[in-house]
């Protein structure tokens, strides 16, 4: 009796150190060496995997921070980890901090179930994409949200929504961290990351249509008809295309208000004042 | 007779619903206004060459090809240039159209309008290549690509069999049979005329099984001519499929991505062949074509001969108009047409059928899960696996879809019609195809 | 309004619940002749499995796993009548509910229902019983013709169980006075579990399956082909009755696993390719088990080996595409 414990005790024994040798070997033959500097930036990183730095992930990007030098570096940042990361990314380097300004994203179209009236009705189209290849949409506007949620089932954390009632995303502009999978994703391409102002507040022109105003105005009334009157408010604003563009140093504090208001259609959106009508 | 043929991977057999085979072709008559698409071909859109208010003739050239993958667009009627703009086409997205009021029903003097049929063909190779050039003959089956490229033999490749595509395997569409009945010689001649230019004895015309008074026209024509036969196949989706009937005649199969003159065939859609009679005999400019106006839900179903740029609605309200019972307008067949958003939209040399279509054959099914039946993969003509790649796209997994050979497929929608649990399966395989297009 | 959809605007009226309907319709036949050998208990055996199959989907669905109920899709009644055809008609009918339970709530839901299992339910919920309960699973009733409810308590052994016993020192005698003929096997007047009796009706459900193109014929084919093969390539040699291949195919629970629970879509290859290898392999593990292991059948094992193997199958057994060079 004696004998078989000693047994089964030597012989599964004996089997774990045969395997915990062939095991240690083996990890010793294949192991990856690896810059220590990649690996501590690595685990500063959000691993999340993105790829809204422009890299194909967490790693990836860590790879490119350990070995850039400080010019390069001005250009790489970490939209989910923010300014905080990449500050510590910065003095892990040696180099100096990088101000980046807070960005989001926004839903260039105000394509709602009010605004833009059904035309034809979809048939258990399940993607934007597909939508985009066979029909102009259920609104018929060429670019105007396709209201199927493609942007949704992209976005890793939860910022994106489907409003039941407009039938069109809303982005939660806080829980937005500008990694841009919506605006690759979006076949139209109604996504754009543009800077928040202090308060969390953005200021964009929600239409992507080129059409002249009288053909636009048929599908959407909340289209941009390219009537110049923005530009009369700030001399930045560029109408190209039958289209108005609101660049990035326009200030939403102090232009947001007036531009709003200027627009006829509604096509210029400012978060401010929508906020305070709820 | 020989025996019959058919493409050995996959395929289904759907209900048929060839309502219109013994209606003749009709002429459609001349609508008020035309509107005429200045890209109705795969490639460069056609220069513009005529403005508002310019008198065209039946055949008046209005815009020119632009580069060597494009085609000549020709004036269907006369009358008088009223716009040249971007419409909204079928799709709802805008095209460069031609607008033209028609007025009066005049040809180009050039044009033999004669109903006689030339049996001899005078003409080089190049006179040849050059009138189908001119007449902007591109692939009427349902591609579009530009007919003078695709007649052009790359240098070093070798062509030694000529396909008349008859096969019109769609449920609904007869525009094909009836041509072929009704234009049976022309269509051989047609075919002569591209056995000179490639230099070879051997052109076949597939036809299938179910189209007995065709084979039995062309069948009879064809004992005359040397070079040209008939050859039978199965009535089986998609057999008409270029990929697979090449497979069915010639045992051959066309290497992936590689172009059919790697296999040594050339397919040319009966449709485009009578064109290319025309063209060649005729100097007639491809400006009308024959569609199938069908449907379920459709109270006249009929083959009409239309000139391109007739508005679609036109059309349906020859055969009836849109009954309460439609749910759907489609340009094409069932399997591979496009439902339309706009029925103003035009018809153009590759719309082949206009269907009225109702709930009861088009409406969607909810979507279940997946339960392994492996239907699919049975009846990929292809032998693709399209339960892997739904399920590899519904997870997003894109690397791992690079695997599934997905850009072989070849959309015939063979997948999304078997799957017992309606999922659409051809979706997701163009979903891959756009995501892996976009790695590129 | 007009409505937009994609290609292709037509599809077939063949969906998962016509499927599984048409799976039902051709069980059938084979619940007729048990219930014309077993009597009353062999109702009451199906219809309680049945039952049990389709409320334990329905209340796990509903309390447990909070999913849409999809007993309407026919086939928790497909995994019930699988199930009874698996058992002896004198089996309890409280193990009938805990191999219910065995077969749909582990076998089938907790994998995440229809489609996403791994091992057939119905074997899953029969050889938990068969481990679990070997004497109940293996008394079987003698079949008696029309007699519903005055059953004898008798019970015999099977065709294989016979078999099992035999040896170089049985005589001839013995042998042909135990062995039923052919057509009491084809017909199913043997001992047995309740559906697996009857070659005959099995094979009628076949035929319907195949008419209306539910399965294809290449799982039945290879599987019983390739017993076939086998246990003839063995009588050929050394002329034993105990490989004639006649009875091979005919008892035990061959046609019943290779009609019905080997062509299995879920638990089944994809490829045409690996659903050959597939009933190949279960062909020679059933041969393996029937001759050289302790137990005298190995039908339901086999193939829950070969459901193992299938994700791999699936993986190495993959169609040619199309223009690939070969």
């Amino acid at each position: 009796m004696d004998d078989t414990v000693l047994l089964s005790v030597l012989a599964l024994g004996g089997i774990a150190i045969v395997s915990a040798i062939v095991l240690y070997l083996v990890s010793r033959k294949f192991a990856i060496a690896e810059d220590v500097k990649i690996v501590e930036i690595d685990a500063l990183l959000p691993q999340a995997n993105c790829g809204g730095c422009g890299k194909a992930g967490c790693h990836d990007f860590a790879q490119a921070c350990a070995f850039v030098d400080e010019k390069g570096f001005a250009g790489l940042y970490c939209p989910v980890g923010g300014q905080q990361v990449m500050d510590q990314i910065a003095a892990l380097r040696g180099f100096a901090k990088v101000e980046k300004k807070p960005t989001a994203a926004v839903l260039r179209c105000n394509g709602t179930c009010q605004n833009a009236p059904l035309k034809v009705s979809y048939d258990h189209i399940t993607s934007c994409r597909i939508a985009a290849r066979i029909s102009s949409g259920q609104t018929g506007c060429p670019t105007g949200c396709l209201r199927l949620g493609d942007c949704i089932k992209v976005c890793k954390f939860g910022a994106l929504s489907m409003n039941k009632e407009t039938g069109i995303p809303i982005i939660d502009h806080n829980k937005c961290t500008s990694c841009g999978a919506c605006v690759r994703m979006c076949p139209r391409g109604l996504f754009e990351i543009r800077p928040k102002t202090e308060n969390g507040e953005m200021l964009y022109v929600a239409c992507r249509n080129t059409q002249k105003g009288a053909i636009a105005r048929k599908n959407c009334k909340a289209a941009c008809i390219a009537c110049q009157k923005c530009t009369k408010v700030n001399a930045e604003v560029k109408v190209e295309n039958n289209l108005s563009y609101i660049p990035d140093t326009v200030s939403a504090e102090e232009f947001g208000k007036a531009l709003r208001e200027a627009c006829p259609t509604g096509a210029i959106i400012y978060t401010k004042e929508e906020k305070n009508n709820d | 007779m020989t025996k019959i043929k058919t493409f050995p991977l996959g395929g289904i057999h759907p209900n048929k619903y060839k309502i219109t085979t013994d209606s003749p072709i009709t002429f459609a008559g001349l609508p008020e206004t035309v509107y005429i698409p200045v890209k109705q071909h795969i490639g460069a859109p056609a220069k513009i060459l005529v403005k508002p208010g310019d008198k065209v003739k039946v055949g008046t050239l209005l815009a020119d090809a632009d580069g060597i993958v494009s085609a000549d667009v020709h004036s269907s009627v006369s009358g008088e240039v009223l716009k040249v703009e971007a419409i909204e086409g079928e799709f709802g997205y805008v095209e460069d159209m031609i607008t033209i009021k028609v007025e009066g029903n005049e040809f180009e003097p050039s044009i033999d309008r004669s109903l006689d049929i030339d049996r001899e063909i005078p003409y080089t190779d190049e006179e040849i290549i050059a009138k189908i050039r001119e007449a902007g003959i591109v692939g009427m089956g349902g591609a579009g690509y530009p007919t003078p490229v695709k007649t052009s033999i790359p240098e070093g490749k070798k062509v030694d069999t000529l396909i008349l595509n008859g096969i019109e395997c769609e449920p609904f569409l007869t525009a094909d049979d009836r041509l072929m009945v009704e234009k049976g010689e022309q269509i051989v001649i047609g075919a002569k005329i591209l056995n000179k230019i490639l230099g070879i004895q051997n052109a076949i015309i597939a036809i299938d099984e179910n189209k007995p008074k065709a084979i039995e026209v062309l069948s009879k024509i064809t004992k005359t001519y040397v070079g040209v036969n008939v050859q039978v196949c199965a009535t089986k989706y998609p057999q008409g499929g270029e990929k697979q009937l090449i497979t069915a005649i010639t045992g051959r199969e066309v290497p992936s991505g590689k172009l059919p003159a790697d296999a040594g065939c050339l397919v040319q859609n009966v449709g485009t062949v009578f064109a290319i009679y025309e063209a060649v005999m005729k100097n007639k400019p491809l400006f009308e074509r024959v569609v199938t106006v069908s449907g379920d839900a459709c109270s006249h179903p009929a083959n009409y001969l239309v000139r391109i740029g007739t508005p679609a609605s036109y059309l349906l309200e020859k055969a009836g108009g849109i009954t309460p019972q439609t749910a759907q307008v489609v340009f094409g067949g069932p399997m591979m047409g496009t439902s339309a958003f706009n029925i103003n939209a035009p018809i153009t040399k590759i719309t082949s059928g206009l269907l009225l279509l109702s709930d009861k054959i088009s409406a969607k099914h909810h979507e279940e899960d997946c339960i392994r039946c492996g239907k699919c993969a049975e009846a990929c003509p292809m032998g693709l696996q399209p339960f892997l790649i739904g399920r590899l796209m519904r997870a997003n997994q894109i690397d791992e879809v690079k695997n599934c050979h997905v850009l072989d497929c070849i959309e015939c929608g063979c997948c999304a019609y078997i799957c017992p649990a309606h999922i659409p399966l051809l979706d997701y395989c163009k979903l891959a195809k756009i995501e892996l297009k976009k790695k590129k | 309004m007009l409505k937009i959809s994609t290609a292709p605007h037509m599809q077939t009226n063949q969906d998962t619940k016509s499927l599984m309907r048409d799976v039902v319709i051709a069980l059938l036949p084979a619940a007729l002749v048990g219930v014309l050998f077993f009597g009353i208990n062999a109702l009451l055996v199906i219809l309680t499995s049945v039952a049990a199959c389709a409320g334990f989907e329905y209340l796990f669905n509903r309390y447990c796993f909070h999913k849409e109920n999809t007993v309407t899709d026919f086939s928790a009644i497909v995994t019930g009548l699988l199930l009874a055809y698996n058992l002896p008609s004198s089996i309890p009918l409280w193990m009938v509910l805990v191999g219910a339970f065995m077969a749909v709530v582990v076998g089938k839901l907790c994998y995440g229902g229809l489609g996403k299992n791994i091992f057939n339910p119905a074997l899953v919920g029969r050889v938990f019983l068969f481990i679990s309960f070997p004497v109940q699973m293996t008394s079987w009733p003698k079949p008696e013709f029309l007699k519903f409810l005055d059953m004898d308590a008798q019970t015999g052994a099977t065709t294989l169980g016979i078999l099992k016993h035999i040896d170089g020192q049985t005589s001839a005698t013995y042998i042909n006075a135990k062995l039923p003929s052919y057509f009491d096997m084809f017909i199913g007047n043997i001992g047995g579990c309740i559906g697996e009796v009857s070659a005959l009706a099995l094979l009628l459900g076949l035929a319907y399956m195949l008419w209306r193109r539910v399965i294809t014929w290449h799982i039945p084919f290879y599987y019983i082909g390739t017993v076939f093969a086998i246990t003839g390539l063995m009588w050929l040699i050394t002329g034993d009755v105990r490989y004639d291949p006649l009875t091979h195919i005919l008892s035990g629970g061959l046609m019943l696993g290779a009609i019905f629970m080997a062509t299995d879509y879920t638990t089944s290859p994809m490829s045409k390719k690996g659903q050959i290898l597939f009933a190949v392999c279960c062909g020679i593990l059933t041969v393996i088990i029937r001759l050289y292991s302790a137990y005298p059948e190995g039908v339901s094992f086999a193939i829950l080996i070969m459901n193992a193997f299938v994700p791999l199958i699936d993986k190495y057994m993959q169609p040619r595409v199309y223009g690939q060079r070969r």
